[in-house]
């Protein structure tokens, strides 16, 4: 992956003995599914963490090719810098890649749009669906425990049940570095090799390594209007309503989502430093700064989970 | 991190993983609040939850015990599903606390807390002193071999900030926690309500001259033992590639479980016991001369002799035995007990074998080290002495020389459930203190 956003700098900071150690227990989680299950999928929708998790598969098996593809949910209000990032990013390492389209679903009366317009959780049925069908068993995700309370208590091996769900007294104690990864046919298994990164982490190893990111991850202009306290993108997905008026502002995205309920944050990083400045001065969290979906309720995130969401 | 900090005056940081015990009477969740709020590493949004939801249980300031609120599951259950994963740092070091709740559980979830941690913060009442509990908990730092082990004696304040309460508690702990075969103990005074030592140091108590309790996290030196030990790989997966730069490459990845590898060194495969040379050490794409713990890694071999997962390479001057019967000191972990004669997978480092429960000759009780004979079974949260028999032999460690490869699974053949931890070897490094007759009560 080419080096364009890294300076030097921050190449000599990331040598941090605990960036090595992360990295190590994800290849390490990378080759713990790739030896003991058939069919794993890495989730992919070309933001951030999961271009680490990209990052460390890749490092995982060199100089061999990945054993295993990508999946990415497509809600229909995607970014579209970032799907076109995504492609290119796909042809680059020359790795599969499977999309499940959120629109495909409501298009065929499957599944009903919102009347808040939003479409996470749309996606956990075209997710679920796509897993039934490719048979998957192991489904490599992005989630760090540090982002929400509901994800503090996560297994890496996070089993789920024949429809995706998350039961928390099935889940098995985690000891040492032994993951049991047994599961009943038509069961799955949830992997979260990014478990014990901070947000922070994540970015110092992007810097450290040249991981290459979409271009919304730093500051640029772009029409914006406010909508529960966040700044969203005005588009064809159905922003904004009347009454809530658009500006021109330098922003960024802190997390990359669906455009209807993934905030920017009004910045002036331009750069990975800069990025990184601002994150460990950062007074809000990932979450809190940028996703609606998390602001429904105390425990919204751990609803979805139950139901099969990422 | 109140004010910017430019991302080049980030200094190198190490990583250290801890675990904290103790009930919330003692004050644990008050503890944690307070290390993660005085190191600001709570953020605006999160304090602003808690104060929503402190106002409306009707307290007048912010509960930082809050912080460390379960899920909603666990709430309208009344269960504690188990251990919290907590993440701060502070310019020095990055900190990923393992944060084991509550009275319900406990074993389970202070063993599971435990097998990661290179320190424990075992907390007692200053009122009260060392209780069952604290040994306990001391026992299970032990038991795991957590290199260090903090004692936070709380509530200075309800005991005057008096120097001779603090010694005498410090004094009784440290003797029976060494007794048990602790390495390194730490007494500290604080008031996790007010903050007193946790973070910054306080005037009430000029009478100790020692580190608050991020100073110590701070400092302990961290990974110290692994490289230490006997040099261990599991293989994980082997890798093989034809390429215009690699026409023929085979490699075994894997991570070092604990000590050194080098290149031109002789090695063993076991269980086949083959020895061939490492020719080669890729790092993650880099080519080493030397690696070590604890490093993912491939290891490229010499002659082309027939490996695959679950294999272990060793130094061939120093390769364990081979055994299928394994003696070990184990934590159930599920619900349903662990019986004698029970039919079981035992996964070892990167491999998995049927095995058999041939006997369990005692069941131990923590609070007093006694161990109770023949208890038939073993249920969910007791710790054990159990007999195993593989039905192939296995390069297994004792647990105090190598934890990773001194560890183990049983796990349920039918329905994958985990079902006990174990560690091969004896269990602590002083004997048990006393043998109870029969299996008189379960004691709790």
């Amino acid at each position: 992956m080419s080096g364009v956003h890294s300076s030097p700098d921050v190449r000599v900071l990331g040598r941090d003995p605990h960036l090595d150690v992360l990295e190590s227990e994800g290849v390490h989680i990378f080759r713990e599914v790739a030896g003991e299950f058939e069919r794993p999928v890495i989730l992919f929708s070309g933001g951030k963490d999961s271009m680490v998790m990209l990052h460390l598969a890749l490092k995982a098996f060199r100089p061999a090719p990945l054993p295993f593809g990508l999946l990415h949910v497509d809600t229909g209000h995607n970014f579209p810098e970032v799907l076109s990032f995504r492609d290119r990013v796909v042809k680059q390492h020359g790795v599969r890649l499977h999309v499940a389209s959120v629109q495909e679903f409501i298009d065929r009366g499957e599944l009903r749009e919102r009347p808040d317009g939003t479409r996470n959780p749309l996606q956990t049925q075209p997710l679920l669906a796509a897993i039934e069908t490719a048979r998957y068993d192991a489904v490599f995700g992005g989630g760090r425990r540090d982002e929400e309370k509901a994800r503090a208590k996560e297994r890496v091996f996070s089993l789920r049940d024949q429809f995706g769900g998350w039961d928390p007294r099935r889940q098995r104690p985690e000891l040492w570095q032994l993951y049991n990864g047994r599961h009943a046919p038509g069961e799955h298994v949830r992997v979260f090799p990014l478990s014990n990164w901070t947000e922070l982490d994540v970015w110092q190893y992007i810097a450290r390594e040249g991981i290459e990111l979409p271009r919304i991850y730093f500051a640029h202009e772009r029409e914006v209007f406010r909508r529960s306290g966040m700044w969203l993108t005005a588009g064809e997905w159905g922003g904004p309503k009347e009454g809530e008026p658009t500006e021109v502002r330098l922003v960024r995205y802190r997390t990359v989502g669906d455009m209807s309920c993934t905030g920017a944050v009004d910045s002036a990083a331009t750069t990975l430093d800069a990025v990184i400045a601002e994150i460990a001065a950062s007074r809000l969290t990932e979450r809190g700064a940028t996703r609606a979906d998390d602001r429904l309720s105390e425990a919204a995130m751990e609803d979805r989970k139950r139901d099969g969401y990422f | 991190m109140s004010t910017t900090i430019a991302a080049e005056q980030l200094p190198a940081t190490t990583l250290l993983r801890f675990a904290t015990a103790g009930s919330v009477d003692d004050g644990k969740s008050t503890l944690v609040g307070r290390l993660l709020h005085d190191s600001k590493s709570v953020l605006a949004d999160q304090l602003e939850a808690v104060e929503r939801v402190s106002k409306s249980r009707g307290q007048q300031a912010p509960d930082l015990a809050l912080l460390t609120d379960g899920l909603r599951a666990e709430r309208e259950q009344g269960i504690t599903i188990d251990v919290a994963y907590r993440y701060f740092a502070t310019p020095k070091r990055r900190f990923i606390l393992a944060d084991t709740p509550g009275h319900v559980q406990y074993t389970r979830n202070m063993v599971t807390g435990a097998s990661t941690a290179e320190l424990t913060v075992i907390l007692v009442d200053a009122r009260n002193g060392v209780v069952e509990q604290t040994r306990r908990h001391a026992a299970i730092a032990a038991l795991l071999r957590v290199p260090h082990v903090v004692l936070a004696v709380n509530k200075m304040d309800l005991v005057g900030y008096e120097e001779a309460v603090f010694a005498a508690i410090a004094e009784e702990f440290t003797e029976y926690a060494s007794a048990l075969g602790c390495r390194e103990i730490t007494a500290i005074p604080i008031s996790a309500l007010v903050g007193d030592n946790v973070v910054e140091p306080h005037a009430h108590m000029d009478w100790y001259d020692g580190p608050t309790v991020l100073e110590h996290l701070e400092t302990v030196p961290v990974s110290d033992g692994l490289t230490d030990c006997q040099a261990r790989f599991p293989v994980q997966y082997v890798i093989r590639a034809q390429t215009s730069e690699h026409p023929d490459y085979r490699g075994c990845a894997g991570q070092i479980a604990t000590g050194t590898f080098r290149v031109g060194e002789a090695v063993t495969l076991l269980p086949s016991g083959r020895t061939t040379k490492i020719m080669g050490i890729d790092r993650l794409g880099e080519a080493v001369d030397v690696a070590c713990a604890p490093q993912s890694v491939t290891l490229l071999l010499e002659d082309d002799i027939d490996v695959s997962r679950g294999d272990l390479i060793v130094p061939t001057a120093d390769a364990p035995a081979l055994t299928q019967d394994i003696e070990a000191t184990v934590c159930h972990v599920a619900d349903t007990s662990l019986t004698v004669g029970q039919r079981v997978l035992l996964k070892h480092a990167t491999r998995v074998v049927k095995a058999i429960v041939r006997e369990i000759p005692s069941r131990l009780t923590l609070e007093d080290l006694s161990d109770h004979l023949s208890p038939r079974l073993l249920r969910a949260n007791d710790i054990g002495r159990v007999h195993v028999r593989t039905a192939e032999p296995l390069p297994i460690d004792a647990y105090a020389d190598s934890p990773r490869t001194g560890s183990f699974l049983l796990i349920d053949p039918a329905d994958g459930t985990t079902l006990t931890a174990g560690m091969a070897g004896t269990a602590f490094t002083a004997p048990a203190a006393q043998t109870v007759q029969g299996d008189e009560g379960w004691g709790f």
